[in-house]
């Protein structure tokens, strides 16, 4: 990685914890899980930059959709360029942080938001490929990328 | 350990009164072969001499010179305390002649001083300076030998600090003209190799503190500074208007606060400008206009430096204030927006904050009085809240620079007494409530002539009950305006008739609005000055009207329904009373709370009532012989508010008596606030009577009754005996009254019994807590210092003992207890202590009592941040046991598991690998938990796990 290709990235605010309700506190209320509860994934690292996807807009909550019932999640992630070379890289992360994170009752599916990256079809067609990315995870040098992405920074 | 010191230190800070006893303390420690436990007992002393060098005796003085020069020949560890120590005795002003020449040349000698850590180098430097500035003469004497100690020293030093104070020492030497000998030409070179001074700073924080340093440590001439004012101007305002950090800001604006009072010091001289004034002036151009600017976007960034300028000096504070306040004036009458309106008056009560009063001077606002009254007195009046509230802060401000006239005063008290009784916004009214406090301090006529009588007026006459939350403001208004003497001969006779209404039904009152006059006549006692005139008030009418109130309201007895008698005789409302007496006689006129304490046990032993108002009372009263009233034996809860918390030097009267009385009633009466109530008012007693043949024959003698009945499993007064025997012990386990033990010994053996056993581990929570009614340092108990440690470490193996003797159904009582007695002990004595009781806490961990298994995941989480080797043999164990409570019924307990295994993903790799897959997959049915916090725990601990092993994971 010689040279970034987006070297001064457009930066956006963090929100903050989720507040707690008495809801969260009372044992007989079922909490669904939601489309915030998803977003929660925002503290992912950017693989350029020290900084979470959150923070380069790359997720947002309003483009998170969550069918509890129905055991679907659908996310669709914005690259911050759209001749971005980390999109795959990116999804990959997103699509781990979620396999590892939600009930195997999930089905997830993981896409460029629609006209904003330049190879949007080939990046989708990966991500959805289940094969694909199990490969992906066999392979070491590209498992340690990803887990890099997924390492919570420590707060300075 | 630094946590450790902390706690020893304050511990220390709060009960030792002598050096000597800490010595003495610590002379084990001193004098270990452990060179470790020699450090740290050399650090709190000399943590301990910082905090008290000045109340040295020049004795004491000499003797701990001699111990810590001759600690500089110890073990290297122990060099940074002793360092630290020295340091603190450089700062006696009683040094004996010839001291500081001996600790320099020991210091010279057996120190190398650039082998340091950077904190022990300035610790050094600091000596030096410390010295310089009181024993001159002294250090003169040593001649050459001080430079060349010095030169040796600060050889080779790096860091910035350092050098700042290196060269403040080099600087003396030279100006002071010290003796430089042959080393005139070292002492050039050690330092000139600095210059020029080449410094990028790395961190622009490093260069506010340097500039901090520069500016307050430093008495340049002005001129020095005043060719470079312009630059460091320009730096500062950037660093605050760019700012990436709260930390860099508070950096820059105390650098240019320091920088603007280093110019405000500054002589002139005929010749040369007034640089401060220019230097104001630079500041003012570049912040003065984003006040005025339309869209006010700049304006906290510019009112902030504008401020920090403001509050250097007298006289910048007047070159600011004069230049700013008409403009922020001007734009708050300007305009219409509340948002903006409310950000100026924020400015407007920065500056005013920014600015120390003096009471002799005239206030640097008072050409704005009128203007800011007024600006004042309109936001008060909008219905915006915020503005409000920020006007009610200036209201307090202006008050405090004694701005108000008694015109204005009163206009306020005015403003403020119709936003209590209308203002439906509870943000409002706190603010409104605090803004009262605060002027009633200061300027107390008006509220007794005003406030006060219109909330009276307000608290008699609304019949009707919606008006529940105005009587509550009206109440904690009441509270707040007290602090002043005056004040509380008005408002206590209003809260006094609030609970006779109630009692006598004039007025409905809620048993809540009861309970909140109770509190806040509390809170007068507590925040009232403690005069002859408030002790009268409290001890002389207060405190015999709710005695006598309480009782007319127990003869009346309790029949009826709950909602048709007294509110009186509500336990919450008598659990009110007892604070306000305890605390008037714990802090309020010694002298007077003894009278008070006499007249009450004559009231409760002899039923005597002359000291009562409204005196229509029997003749014949027996408070404590009332085994069938439970309104009027529940009454001693009261005689114990009289009684228990009196001062050390005061003496309750006719103990003996008393404590009969009061031991009788504890064990025959069955009514449960009664009987608590006397065992508590006896373990009060118990706990602050001296020590001697009296009291242990006492004890003796109700032990004897409290076991015969606990014998007897057929006894009806089964629990009354235990819950007396559980105060009593409390009460001597406080002050290490030697017969604690007995006490206690018998709680154990109750944990097998079959009724009692459940209740006897409740106990152990009561004995290491603090009641906040009674048995603590605010009542005056003789409270000993880590009690809870010793009772831990005296009793802790007779639980494990007594748990595996235990059949297995009584077990968890044993697993109850401790968990009770580990919760309550601070989290360092956990760490060192738990290894010990390790295979008890797995057990309770298996135990199906909820409220073990949380408090044992409390004390082992703690634990897990730096596992001892004893936890890591027994992994096995611990995983599965955490596994198995991530599927407990309790959410709490699901995640209070989910986060020690999160703990134990940081235990060493080659331990918790083999456990990766089993966690992982048992972590996946937590994914799908019903409750969201515990699914974010799943989450956290489950990414962690994942990690562990794994390329690029930790």
């Amino acid at each position: 990685m010689s040279q970034l290709e987006n070297a001064n990235p457009v930066i956006f605010q963090r929100s903050g914890d989720r507040l707690l309700t008495s809801n969260d506190e009372d044992e007989d209320v079922h909490d669904p899980i939601d489309d915030r509860e998803i977003f929660d994934i925002r503290a992912i690292n950017d693989p350029e930059h020290p900084l979470s996807l959150e923070e380069l807009n790359v997720v947002e909550q309003v483009r998170v959709q969550v069918n509890d019932e129905e055991s679907i999640v659908g996310i669709e992630f914005t690259p911050t360029i759209p001749h971005c070379s980390m999109a795959t890289l990116i999804g990959l992360s997103i699509k781990v942080k979620l396999l590892r994170s939600l009930p195997d009752r999930f089905k997830i599916d993981v896409h460029i938001t629609p006209g904003t990256h330049a190879s949007e079809e080939a990046v989708n067609k990966q991500l959805a490929d289940k094969e694909r990315v199990a490969a992906a995870l066999e392979n070491s040098s590209l498992l340690e990328v990803v887990n890099q992405c997924l390492t919570p920074t420590r707060g300075i | 350990m630094a946590a450790d010191s902390a706690v020893l230190l304050s511990l220390v800070e709060e009960f030792v009164s002598g050096l000597q006893d800490i010595v003495l303390a610590l002379s084990l420690s001193l004098t270990s072969s452990q060179p470790h436990t020699r450090a740290r007992a050399v650090q709190l002393l000399s943590q301990v001499l910082h905090d008290c060098h000045g109340a040295l005796t020049e004795r004491e003085v000499e003797v701990l010179l001699a111990f810590y020069e001759n600690r500089l020949k110890d073990h290297y560890v122990i060099t940074p305390p002793v360092l630290h120590g020295l340091r603190a005795l450089t700062k006696c002003t009683v040094l004996p002649p010839g001291s500081a020449v001996s600790m320099l040349r020991s210091l010279f000698q057996d120190v190398h001083v650039q082998s340091l850590m950077l904190g022990e180098r300035a610790c050094v430097y600091n000596m030096l300076i410390n010295l310089m500035a009181t024993r001159e003469a002294e250090l003169k004497g040593l001649g050459a030998d001080f430079v060349f100690g010095f030169v040796q020293s600060m050889d080779g030093e790096r860091d910035p600090r350092n050098l700042l104070l290196a060269f403040q020492i080099a600087r003396t030497i030279v100006l002071r003209g010290y003796d430089l000998g042959k080393f005139t030409e070292e002492l050039f070179e050690v330092t000139s190799c600095y210059f020029p001074i080449d410094f990028s700073p790395v961190s622009p924080c490093l260069l506010c503190l340097v500039l901090c340093g520069v500016a307050g440590v430093s008495k340049y001439e002005h001129k020095d500074v005043a060719e470079f004012l312009e630059g460091l101007w320009a730096s500062l305002r950037r660093e605050v208007f760019q700012t990436a950090s709260e930390k860099i800001e508070a950096a820059g604006l105390a650098a240019l606060t320091a920088l603007t009072s280093c110019l405000s010091r500054s002589v002139l001289n005929s010749d040369s400008e007034d640089s401060l004034s220019t230097f104001l002036q630079l500041v003012l151009t570049d912040c003065k206009h984003h006040l005025c600017e339309p869209d006010l976007k700049l304006v906290w960034p510019s009112a902030k430096l504008l401020q920090a300028a403001c509050a250097a000096s007298s006289r910048a504070s007047h070159t600011v204030a004069d230049a700013v306040m008409p403009a922020l004036i001007e734009q708050y009458n300007g305009r219409a927006q509340c948002s903006q309106r409310r950000t100026l008056l924020e400015v407007v009560q920065r500056f005013l904050q920014s600015v120390k009063t003096c009471e002799s001077e005239e206030s640097v606002f008072s050409a704005f009085r009128p203007a800011l009254c007024t600006v004042v007195f309109s936001a008060l009046t909008e219905t915006n809240s915020s503005l409000q509230i920020t006007a009610a802060s200036v209201l307090t401000s202006l008050a405090r620079h004694n701005l108000l006239l008694d015109s204005d005063i009163e206009l306020a008290v005015d403003h403020l007494t119709r936003l209590l009784l209308t203002e439906e916004d509870e943000r409002v009214s706190l603010a409104v409530v605090e803004c009262a406090g605060a002027l009633a301090e200061l300027r107390s006529a008006a509220f007794i002539t005003n406030l006060i009588p219109r909330l009276k007026k307000e608290l008699e006459a609304s019949e009707k009950l919606s008006h529940h939350a105005v009587r509550q403001r009206c109440l904690s208004a009441l509270a707040a305006v007290s602090t002043q003497p005056g004040v509380v001969q008005e408002s206590a006779p209003v809260l006094l008739e609030v609970l006779g209404s109630a009692h006598a039904g004039g007025v409905v009152f809620s048993v809540e609005e009861v309970v909140a006059a109770c509190g806040s006549l509390r809170r007068i006692a507590e925040r009232v000055q403690d005069t002859e005139e408030t002790g009268r008030c409290f001890h002389d009418v207060i405190i015999p009207r709710l005695l006598s109130l309480a009782l007319q309201a127990a003869l009346q007895g309790g029949g009826g329904s709950p909602g048709r008698r007294s509110p009186l005789l509500e336990e919450v409302v008598l659990a009110a009373m007892v604070p306000v007496i305890s605390t008037s006689c714990s802090r309020l006129q010694p002298t007077l709370a003894g009278q008070t304490a006499a007249r009450a046990v004559s009231l409760f032993l002899d039923g005597d009532v002359s000291f009562l108002p409204d005196n229509s009372f029997p003749s014949n009263l027996q408070l404590l012989k009332q085994g069938d009233s439970w309104s009027q034996s529940q009454m001693v809860c009261l005689l114990l508010g009289c009684v228990c918390s009196l001062p050390r030097t005061v003496e309750a009267p006719r103990l003996d008596e008393l404590m009969t009385e009061l031991e009788e009633m504890s064990c025959a009466c069955s009514h449960p606030l009664s009987y608590t109530s006397a065992a508590k008012c006896f373990a009060g007693l118990a706990n602050k009577r001296a020590a001697g043949e009296s009291l242990d024959g006492l004890i003796q003698r109700t032990m004897k009754r409290v076991c015969s009945e606990l014998d007897c499993p057929s006894s009806p007064a089964r629990t009354q005996a235990f819950t007396l025997m559980i105060w009593v012990a409390k009460a001597l386990l406080l002050r290490y009254h030697p017969l604690y033990a007995t006490l206690t010994d018998k709680l154990f053996s109750l944990l097998d019994d079959a009724d009692l056993g459940p209740a006897a581990a409740d106990a152990f929570l009561l004995l290491m807590s603090d009641t906040a009614d009674i048995l603590n340092r605010g009542c005056h108990a003789d409270v000993r210092i880590m009690y809870r440690q010793r009772f831990f470490s005296e009793n802790s193996a007779k639980l494990v003992q007594g748990f595996n003797a235990a059949p297995q159904e009584k077990k968890p009582n044993y697993l109850k207890a401790l968990s009770n007695i580990v919760n309550k002990l601070p989290k360092q004595v956990q760490l060192t202590e738990l290894p010990a009781l390790l295979s008890l806490l797995l057990e309770a961990l298996l135990c199906p009592d909820h409220a073990v298994q949380l408090s044992t995941l409390s004390c082992l989480e703690p634990v897990l941040m730096e596992p001892p080797p004893a936890l890591i043999q027994q992994l096995e164990a611990l995983v599965g046991r955490l596994l198995a409570l991530t599927a407990s019924a309790v959410m709490s307990v699901r995640i209070a598991s989910l986060r020690c295994i999160h703990s134990i993903s940081c235990f060493p790799a080659h331990e918790v690998l083999p456990f990766r897959a089993r966690v992982l997959r048992a972590l996946s049915r937590p994914l799908d938990d019903h409750k969201r916090l515990v699914r974010r725990e799943a989450v956290r601990a489950r990414a962690e796990w994942f990690l562990l092993g794994s390329p690029g994971g930790s």
